[in-house]
Order: structure tokens, then C-alpha cells, then sequence
């Protein structure tokens, strides 16, 4: 029988175990050194945050896995032994493998600062990061003040994080807005205010220096690189970022860049290797979108393409539409089709905000066709598949504006703004006309 | 960071965050009106018993309201779940234990010992706690107060507090407000004051049973009891609407509602167990098993319950029914074969046009069916004397109120809320809800909508699911939630961070819709895998 070795139990390979384990009896064994059994990473806030317990984010039962013939192996995977098929352990056992499937996933960036390496230094990316958080800043007695570095989505998370203890946090943020690499400058403005109204230290256009150590190793404060400020705190979160986790892949004859190079088939240069999820690097880019893709769902949507091509229905990895969310605090965020942070030469945007600052949507649209390009919404749940739809219609924006209503998703009895969005359009229109 | 529960054992501090000044103030208000219960209770001689009534129930509604508007008000408007696993009351720690074990014994008192509580017996005057309620009772119904006037009168200030708390925690969602003031309404007027003024209305020549109108059978179990229908029929006009009105709401009322918005019309919006449970009960709700086990569990508990109840209310209005049917329309031979026919009617209905949706279930269905067709023959052969078999119809009635009304959905189903979540009864044991449910997952409009690929499986929505459905196993999938246990509360949809979950009522096409491949990739390989 053959047996597929999948290293890494997160939402890419648990997707392609499943979807092999659907399509044939092949031998599946899953590998992590993080965790027994697959839990959502994306939930890791709100086990800090008391919202749930670790086990809440674990999407199967425990017996799941045995009832479905997949093995799960505890350990680190050191060394990948192409030539033999062969993996080798860090405590020295190995296992033997007719398809691997790499999908290891990222690590937490850092950039050579001094003293990134202190006790109450940490990312926020591993089930141990957590771990790390909870013994360092239990609460705002230990932890008197946090600083945390980094103007993204994990970023973010681990300001709420910290704010639910009611830990005071200065967050420094390297651009002059937050996120605005991604959002447009409306939305980014937004989210800097609503960041502010709790009472969140936020810092834009700043840079780390390094962080002091006190006498024990332990950080106990940050300097901050354009003004020479020392800010005192007890915990440094640092979230500037991921990269793939291929450092073990070092010198083993699989083709890497920044992660592991994949061409369309998600098939690595050797020819019984795959790589999926955030470690897999396309040779080129697809569409607008980056060879590396460390999101959720395209990771999931790698997994299930992949488990086809080693059932035998060779597929290639074609994602659809673009699409994305998160939560920034209070404010839901989705986003579908493409809209430029920086807009492109072609792009139009239009941007519509409430007056109560928690709400806004940004429409992309091509400045000469007027075809919808795609739409950021804040603080309006917006439906995937009726954009998904108009996107492949290549509808135009006035016809995406004119039936937003279709694509509304909030509960029942809220409170609607199509009207209000629609004469805001047809108002900007007057002005550019 | 641990993944136990809450285990600490001091009683001082066993929260992770202290609370503020205020809400101590708050508490210590609310308690002090507990506590004046409690001293009537123990039969201290209180002068003025309205007054300090008064008191009593104003200072703990007071120190709710400002629990809450200090919990609530000073936050932003979102979802307010933090620290919930960390706090000793709402994760079983030991706050959470005593408050179970408190419950549970006052349910236990209010069934089986209401002398304890003061109850007046052999024409006696009220003592003690129910004495202290007697000037409310008799300014409202112009009677003394019994211990299930005491009883309705903490429940009713109970949902009207606490669902004044979870307005204000749910501020930015209209949908839960409007929800939670229907239940208040309707605890309010239907379950407490207008069975009160009906009581007014009776005078030695004319009694109407003691009738909550939103109350319908089986959840009311006895409705159809012989002093209650002889009572309903003697008070003449008025008695036979409301008799009437509490067979339609079984067979027109609820199935036209049910079908267009699902059994939530019904279980969040109007029922007062539900009532209590989404107010009083909210701190609890993530106390629910998601166990795949504990959904086997549910579903033959719950269907046996309705088979029980079924059963229990056939022999007991077929016991004092007639034979001779030139006396009366209905005898005791017809009103078996009425019974019987209507069941056959829905089972083949169902067999016929719905097998493919139950699936596995539908054996079991046919199971229960035949079991009740084989009692309903055996009641008819060999009844006799009053018995049913071996047994006394009111033996069987009598059994059920013990062991469903009484132990299940009072002693187990809101004494246990601290432990076992607050939907223990409405999801194990309440039949209104089987009957409901089996119309919800088969004739209905309602279901959750689930918003193509966005579901990161994060897991809030099983979580906080006060049913106990796995929310996410379904989301993950790119699939409808359409369970018949649903009562459509709206948590799931409130506390998903990513905008995935609707409650909606739409068409019956593509209502349950199994997906393998989620929208956004490959089209082809979506509609390859899917279709397979």
C-alpha cells in the first residue's frame, strides 16, 4: 500500500489527508512537532483571550483521526533523505515515505534586532508562542506594559490579545498608517482611529531599535530607532511578519527560495515531493497574487487540489477570485477581488465611510471599462459568492453598486447602508464627470 | 497556558481580571435583595410584607442593571467573551459548582417540599417566603400566593433583569435585542400577569383553568387533563375558544410558523424556558457538549420523551372518554383511531416525499412509530377499569410530571445550568422541541446560511452553540446548517469573527447543500469533486 507522509498538521495537510483518505485507502501519516492533533492556528487569540479553551479549536474529535485510518507521528522532522524516501527524526528514527507532502507552514520573521532573542521576547504564531505569552504576561500585575512591533494582521491580534488583560500596549508600527501596504488610505485611516479609541498606545512611522535586557536576560524595554525613546515593558511581541519553515530543508536537494518551489502542480523538483500551504513558493506568481501565500484558505484550497494529482487526477493549483478577512478589534474586515493599498495605474477606487468611523467599504474599479475589479468591506459582512459571481460576469461598477443589497450578509434586522453607498457613488461620479 | 478548567479553590478571587468597584457595589445591592429572601425564607417576621417585597425585588433588579451597564456601557460595542473560560462561574469552577448546587436545591424545595418555603396547607395562612409574596398575588389575582406564584415571579424578574444585560451585551446587534425583548414580552404578559388577571375573572359560577396562552401542548403536557377540558367546556363560550385555540396552535398555528421561520419563532423568541435560558442562562451557553456523543444521546432521549408524552396524553384523554358515541362525539374508540390516523398520516407523508433527507434516521422514525401504534392498540384491546395495561392512566401522568416536568425540566434542565449548560432541557428532553425540530429539518424555510469559503474553522460558533452543535463542521464546509435541535438564537452568527454565518429564511432549494471543495477554488475541480 502506498504511504503518503504529510509533515505538518495545519489546515493544508489536514485538508489533503482528508481529501486523499475520500478518494482512496492509501496509507496517510500525518507528522507534527507542535501539537498531537490539528487545531486552527487563526483561533490562538482567543484561547489568550478566554473566549475558548485550546480544545475548542481542535476542528475534529480526537477519534477522528483513527477512524479515519490517519496516523498521527509526534516529532520533528531533521532531514528529508530524497534519494532513500526516507525522513529522518531529530532523536534519530526515521520513516520511509512513497509521496511526501511538505506543509510545514511559516515562522515568525526577525530582523537581527539586538536582543531579540530575551526571555519575554516572542512571536505569535506556534501553540508554544502562546504558551510563552501566558507565563510572561498572565496579567497587568506581571505584565505592567507591552510593546508590541509590527503593523500587520498577527500584529493586531496580539494588541486585542493583550487589551482583553487589560494590559496597557504601545504598538509600533513601521508605515505611516496602519497596514496601508494592503489598505487603501481610507481604510487604514480608520482602522489607526479605532485602534486609538482603545486606548492603544499606537505608534505610525516608527522602527525598533533594539531591546534592553535587564540584569537577568530578561527584556525590559525597547528603544525606539527615530527618537531614541526607551519604552519600559515587560513583554515585546514581534509580528513583523512570516517566512516558510524550510530551514531543515537546507542542502537536501529540494529546490528552494524563500520556501519550497512548487510549480503549478504544487510539485516540487523531485518528482515524488509536493508542497503545499505557506512553505510553497510558485516558480511565477499567479494572477496579482504573491508566490507565497500565507493565508488560511489558500492553503486549504492547496491541500484539496493536491490530494487529486496523488489520487491520479493530476490537477493544477488554480485558485479562484481572490478573497480574504479578518477582525481588526471590533471591525470585521473581508475583502473580494483585487483592491491595491497603493492603487495601480489603471485602478479607480471609490470609498464610501460611515459617519460613526466602525464602517466602510473601498470599490476597485478599472478606470477606463469601468469593470468591477473588487471591494474591500469594514463592518458590513458582504456575500462571497455574489461578488464571486459578478466577478466572473466581469459586471461593471455600476451594476456591482446598484445591487449591493444582493450581496449583503449582516444578521437579520440590522441596520442597512446600500441606499446611503449608492448616492455617495452616484454623487462622486458628478465630481469626476 | 493550561487547558483545564478553572479549578481554583478560593472563593475570594478566582477570576483572572478582579471586577470594578462598581459592579462590587452592584453585586452587593443584588444580594442584599436575595438576602431579604432569604430571611423570609428562615420565617423572620417581617412587618410590611409589600414593602419589603418591593425592596427586595427592586434592589435586585437594580443591582443587575448596574452590573451590567458598568460591564457593558463602558466598552465598545462588540462581542463580549473574555475571560469567559477563566472565570470561576461560567467555566465550573467552584462559583459555578455552588451555583448549580443552589439551584438545584431550590428546585428540589419548590417541587417536592414547598412547605418549607411557607406554603399554607389545609386552608393555613402562608408563612414565610410565599407569605412575603401574598401582597403581589393578591394586588394581581386577588388570591394568596403559592409557591409557584413565588416561583414566576423570580422567573419573571429574572429574564426581565438579565435580559436587560444581554441587550446591553449585545448593543451592536439588533437581532438579539429584538429577540430578547419578545421573550421579555411575552414572559411578562402571557406566562405571568394575563393567567393572573384570568384568574380574576373567576368567580363560583364561572373557572377558567390556569392558562399560560403561549404554552402549547406537549410542553404543557397536562392541557388536555379532564378537570382542565371539563373546566374549559363548562365556562362556556370563552373556555371553548381557548380550548380550541390550544388545539390549533398545535396543528395550524405552529406548523405555519415553524415553516416559515424555523422552530426559532418558537424557542428564543417566545417560549419562557427558552426565555430563561437566553437571559438568565446566557453565562453558560459554551457549557454545552459538542460531542459527537452527546448528539446520539440527544436524539434518543429527546424522541423518547415524545413518545412518551404522546403515549401518556392518548391514554389519559382516552381514560375519561365515553363508549357510547350517541352520548358524545367523541369516544374513546374514535379518538384512538383519530390518533392513529393522524400518525400514519404524517409518517407516510414523511416516508414518501422526505426519506432521502433522513437517511438513517428513518428507521428509526418507523421505529417509534410502530411502537406508538402498537401502545394505541393495546390500549384499546386491553384497557379496562381505568387501566391501561397494568397501569392507571393518571399513574402514567403522574409519572411523567414527576420524572419530565418536575425532575428533567426543572431540576435537571435550569438547576444544572452552571454545569451542563443552559439549554440542557430544550435540547435532552423538551418534546415541544422534537416535534418542532422534526418540522424545522424537514418543512421549513429556516436554515444558516454559510458565506462560501471565508470559515477559518476558528471555532466560536460550536463554542458558544447552546445546543451543542459542532456550528463548524458544517461552516468549514461550505455547508447549510439545517439541525433540527436549532433554535436559531443567533450566537453563532454574532461571534463569528470573519462575517461566514447567516440565519435566514429563503427558498427550499439548495437549503442543504453538502460541499467537499469550497467556493474560491478551481471552478472545475469544485464542480468535478461536488457533483461526485
Amino acid at each position: 500500500m502506498q504511504h503518503i507522509v504529510i509533515i505538518g498538521n495545519g489546515i493544508s495537510g489536514v485538508t489533503a489527508a482528508r481529501h486523499i483518505r475520500k478518494m482512496s485507502d492509501k496509507r496517510i501519516t500525518i507528522i507534527s512537532a507542535e501539537t498531537d492533533y490539528f487545531f486552527s492556528r487563526t483561533a490562538l487569540m482567543y484561547i489568550y483571550m478566554g473566549h475558548m479553551k485550546f480544545e475548542h479549536t481542535q476542528p475534529y474529535e480526537n477519534w477522528f483521526w483513527e477512524k479515519n485510518k490517519i496516523e498521527l507521528k509526534n516529532g520533528f522532522v531533521s532531514k528529508v533523505n530524497h534519494k532513500a524516501n526516507e525522513l529522518v527524526f531529530s532523536d534519530g528514527e526515521t520513516m520511509n515515505y512513497d509521496k511526501l507532502i511538505i506543509a510545514v507552514g511559516s515562522k515568525p520573521n526577525k530582523f537581527g534586532w539586538p536582543g531579540q532573542d530575551l526571555e519575554g521576547v516572542m512571536g505569535m504564531y506556534h501553540k508554544q508562542d502562546l504558551e510563552n505569552l501566558e507565563k510572561h504576561a498572565p496579567d497587568n500585575e506581571v505584565c505592567k506594559h507591552a510593546v508590541v512591533v509590527g503593523g500587520g494582521l498577527i500584529g493586531i491580534e496580539l494588541v486585542e490579545m493583550l487589551h482583553s488583560r487589560d494590559i496597557p500596549v504601545t504598538f509600533l508600527v513601521r508605515e505611516e498608517s496602519f497596514w496601508n501596504a494592503v489598505l487603501p488610505a481610507g481604510e487604514s485611516g480608520m482602522i489607526n482611529r479605532h485602534i486609538k479609541t482603545h486606548h492603544i498606545d499606537l505608534r505610525l512611522g516608527v522602527n525598533l531599535k533594539e531591546i534592553i535586557s535587564d540584569e537577568n536576560g530578561k527584556a525590559k524595554g525597547v528603544v525606539v530607532q527615530e527618537t531614541g525613546e526607551i519604552i519600559d515593558c515587560d513583554v515585546v511581541g514581534l509580528t513583523p511578519g512570516v517566512s516558510p519553515n524550510v530551514d531543515f530543508l537546507k542542502d537536501s536537494g529540494i529546490e528552494l527560495g524563500r520556501g519550497v518551489k512548487v510549480n503549478r502542480f504544487l510539485e516540487t523538483n523531485i518528482s515524488n515531493i509536493y508542497a503545499i500551504g505557506d512553505c510553497a513558493e510558485q516558480h511565477e506568481a499567479i494572477g496579482n497574487r504573491r508566490p507565497i501565500e500565507a493565508v488560511w484558505y489558500t492553503g486549504r484550497m492547496m491541500g484539496e487540489t493536491v490530494a487529486q494529482t496523488i489520487c491520479g487526477n493530476k490537477t493544477e493549483y488554480k485558485p479562484g477570485h481572490w478573497f480574504n478577512s479578518a477582525k481588526f478589534m471590533d471591525i470585521e474586515y473581508q475583502t473580494y477581488g483585487w483592491v491595491f493599498g497603493q492603487p495601480k495605474e489603471y485602478e479607480q477606487q471609490f470609498h464610501w465611510i460611515h459617519q460613526d468611523d466602525t464602517k466602510c467599504i473601498t470599490i476597485s474599479y478599472h478606470k477606463d471599462t469601468k469593470e468591477f475589479l473588487g471591494i474591500n468591506t469594514f463592518g458590513i459582512r458582504m456575500k462571497h459568492e455574489v461578488f464571486d459571481r459578478w466577478l466572473n460576469e466581469k459586471r461593471d461598477v455600476d451594476f456591482v453598486i446598484e445591487h449591493l443589497p444582493e450581496a449583503n450578509f449582516d444578521p437579520e434586522f440590522y441596520k442597512t447602508h446600500e441606499k446611503e453607498i449608492l448616492s455617495a457613488y452616484k454623487k462622486s461620479q458628478l465630481q469626476t464627470v | 497556558m493550561s487547558n483545564k478548567l478553572n479549578h481554583s479553590m478560593s472563593l475570594a478571587n478566582p477570576d483572572a481580571n478582579g471586577i470594578s468597584t462598581k459592579q462590587k457595589i452592584a453585586l452587593a445591592i443584588g444580594f442584599t435583595g436575595l438576602f431579604i429572601l432569604v430571611l423570609a425564607l428562615f420565617n423572620t417576621d417581617l412587618p410590611n410584607q409589600g414593602i419589603f417585597l418591593t425592596v427586595s425585588l427592586g434592589m435586585i433588579t437594580i443591582g443587575t442593571i448596574l452590573y451590567a451597564n458598568d460591564a457593558y456601557l463602558t466598552k465598545h460595542e462588540g462581542i463580549k467573551n473574555d475571560q469567559v473560560w477563566f472565570k470561576s462561574i461560567s467555566s465550573r469552577g467552584i462559583i459555578g459548582w455552588l451555583t448549580g448546587v443552589g439551584l438545584t436545591t431550590f428546585y428540589i424545595v419548590l417541587y417536592f417540599y414547598a412547605d418549607l418555603l411557607g406554603l399554607g396547607t389545609n386552608g393555613e395562612a402562608n408563612t414565610g417566603l410565599v407569605a412575603l409574596f401574598d401582597p403581589l398575588s393578591r394586588l394581581l389575582s386577588g388570591n394568596p400566593a403559592s409557591q409557584w406564584f413565588v416561583y414566576g415571579t423570580l422567573y419573571t424578574i429574572a429574564i426581565l433583569a438579565f435580559g436587560y444585560k444581554f441587550i446591553l451585551k449585545y448593543r451592536h446587534n439588533r437581532y438579539q435585542q429584538i429577540r430578547t425583548v419578545s421573550v421579555m414580552f411575552f414572559q411578562l404578559g402571557f406566562a405571568f400577569l394575563i393567567p393572573e388577571f384570568m384568574a380574576r375573572l373567576n368567580s363560583e359560577s364561572f373557572k377558567l383553568p390556569y392558562y399560560d396562552l403561549k404554552n402549547v401542548w406537549p410542553l404543557n403536557y397536562y392541557n388536555f387533563e379532564q378537570y382542565r377540558v371539563n373546566e374549559f367546556i363548562s365556562a362556556g363560550n370563552i373556555g371553548l375558544v381557548l380550548l380550541i385555540f390550544g388545539i390549533a396552535s398545535i396543528f395550524i398555528i405552529t406548523p405555519i410558523l415553524t415553516y416559515k421561520f424555523g422552530k426559532r419563532w418558537y424557542c428564543s423568541w417566545v417560549c419562557g424556558c427558552g426565555g430563561l435560558a437566553e437571559t438568565a442562562g446566557d453565562p453558560f451557553r459554551q457549557l454545552s457538549s459538542k460531542k459527537l456523543s452527546a448528539w446520539k444521546l440527544e436524539r434518543w432521549l429527546i424522541h423518547t420523551v415524545l413518545v412518551f408524552v404522546v403515549v401518556m396524553t392518548t391514554a389519559v384523554v382516552h381514560s375519561y372518554l365515553g363508549d357510547d358515541s350517541s352520548k358524545y362525539w367523541l369516544t374513546k374508540k374514535s379518538f384512538l383511531i383519530s390518533v392513529a390516523s393522524f400518525l400514519t398520516f404524517v409518517f407516510a407523508g414523511v416516508m414518501i416525499f422526505k426519506r432521502k433527507e433522513l437517511a438513517k434516521d428513518a428507521q428509526y422514525g418507523a421505529i417509534g412509530y410502530f411502537i406508538i401504534l402498537a401502545v394505541l392498540m393495546g390500549i384499546h384491546f386491553f384497557s379496562g377499569d381505568g387501566k391501561i395495561f397494568i397501569f392507571k392512566a393518571e399513574t402514567l401522568r403522574s409519572s411523567y410530571g414527576f420524572a419530565i416536568g418536575a425532575i428533567f425540566s426543572g431540576v435537571v434542565g435550569t438547576g444544572f445550568y452552571p454545569i451542563l449548560g443552559n439549554r440542557v432541557w430544550c435540547r435532552f428532553g423538551c418534546p415541544m422541541a422534537a416535534i418542532l425540530g422534526f418540522q424545522q429539518r424537514l418543512f421549513s424555510k429556516f436554515r444558516i446560511t454559510t458565506n462560501g469559503g471565508q470559515c477559518i474553522s476558528c471555532g466560536n460558533c460550536s463554542t458558544y452553540c447552546e445546543m451543542g452543535i459542532d456550528v463548524r463542521a458544517y461552516a468549514q464546509k461550505g455547508e447549510n446548517i439545517v439541525r433540527s435541535s436549532c433554535v436559531g438564537c443567533g450566537i453563532c452568527s454574532a461571534v463569528c469573527p470573519r462575517g461566514v454565518l447567516k440565519l435566514e429564511n429563503d427558498k427550499l432549494d439548495g437549503r442543504i447543500n453538502s460541499k467537499e471543495i469550497l467556493l474560491g477554488n478551481d471552478v472545475d475541480l469544485m464542480e468535478y469533486v461536488n457533483k461526485k
